[in-house]
């Protein structure tokens, strides 16, 4: 394929806010990609009958595994809320600066509070307790 | 009438003619995915414990191995159309890029079989 010449892109610009939450729901895509290979593995391993399962549980449940979990809960909840955004912005609505930066904010506050609340439930005494 | 050059249009530069097509289907499953993703995350976060008997019985109960056949399918799909497109970015030289496309469509394909054998064989497993 002949090398064709490429624009200056993302160096020649100064910073907006936007580049940050736009990079963010790509992050947060490809995490989610390796979540759902996660979640397969979670229900291949649960199929593969209870003694299968008890092997692979501790994996889950440690706290390495948690935060891993937690992490995926945060990417969710980031590129759920931040998706939502971009589908409005498809049917035509938002795009006013002020608005745009108002669904922006509320998508950061959603995302952390939801974080927050999801990060309590799976470290709450007993959860996950095989 | 095409404004192209022959040898350009001889190269395949230019358009597919089918990005649309893929941007479309991106905010399909991603309207498809939005209340099957809060029912899954709500539904796992509120399991009562994360033991054999719980999840096998939660897997298939109900319509459970529905609901959750039908999010592995489209979230796989959804996952594949973006990484495609990360790839498409971030990936340069024909061999290289077409290798990493190939490999993502595969993988795609073969996780989404795996997850949807794996739940239904849990709930047909539970029901005799």
């Amino acid at each position: 394929m002949a090398e064709r010449p490429l624009s200056p892109h993302i160096t020649v610009y100064r910073w907006a806010y936007t580049m940050t939450l736009s990079i963010l729901h790509r992050i947060s895509g490809v995490a989610l990609a390796l979540a759902l290979l996660g979640l397969i593995a979670w229900l291949v391993s649960a199929s593969l009958g209870a003694d299968a399962y008890a092997a692979l549980l501790p994996l889950l449940t440690g706290t390495g595994g948690k935060l891993l979990v937690a992490l995926a809960v945060a990417a969710l909840i980031y590129h759920f809320c931040n998706g939502l955004r971009h589908l409005a912005w498809d049917l035509g609505y938002g795009y006013e600066r002020a608005d745009a930066r108002r669904s922006a904010v509320l998508v950061i506050v959603v995302t952390l509070i939801g974080a927050l609340l999801c990060l309590y439930f799976i470290f709450r005494p007993g959860a996950g307790a095989a | 009438m095409s404004l192209r050059a022959p040898l350009a249009r001889a190269l395949h530069h230019g358009t597919a003619r089918d990005g649309v097509g893929h941007w479309l289907i991106q905010r399909v499953t991603a309207s498809a995915l939005a209340p099957l993703a809060i029912w899954l995350l709500v539904a796992l976060l509120s399991l009562p414990s994360s033991d054999y008997t719980t999840v096998t019985g939660w897997i298939g109960a109900g319509l459970h191995p529905v609901l959750l056949a039908l999010t592995l399918l489209i979230a796989s799909w959804h996952s594949w159309l973006g990484i495609q497109v990360v790839i498409e970015d971030y990936l340069h030289g024909f061999l290289l890029k077409s290798s990493a496309l190939l490999a993502s469509l595969f993988l795609h394909v073969l996780f989404a079989a795996a997850g949807v054998y794996a739940v239904l064989r849990i709930a047909l497993a539970g029901s005799t």
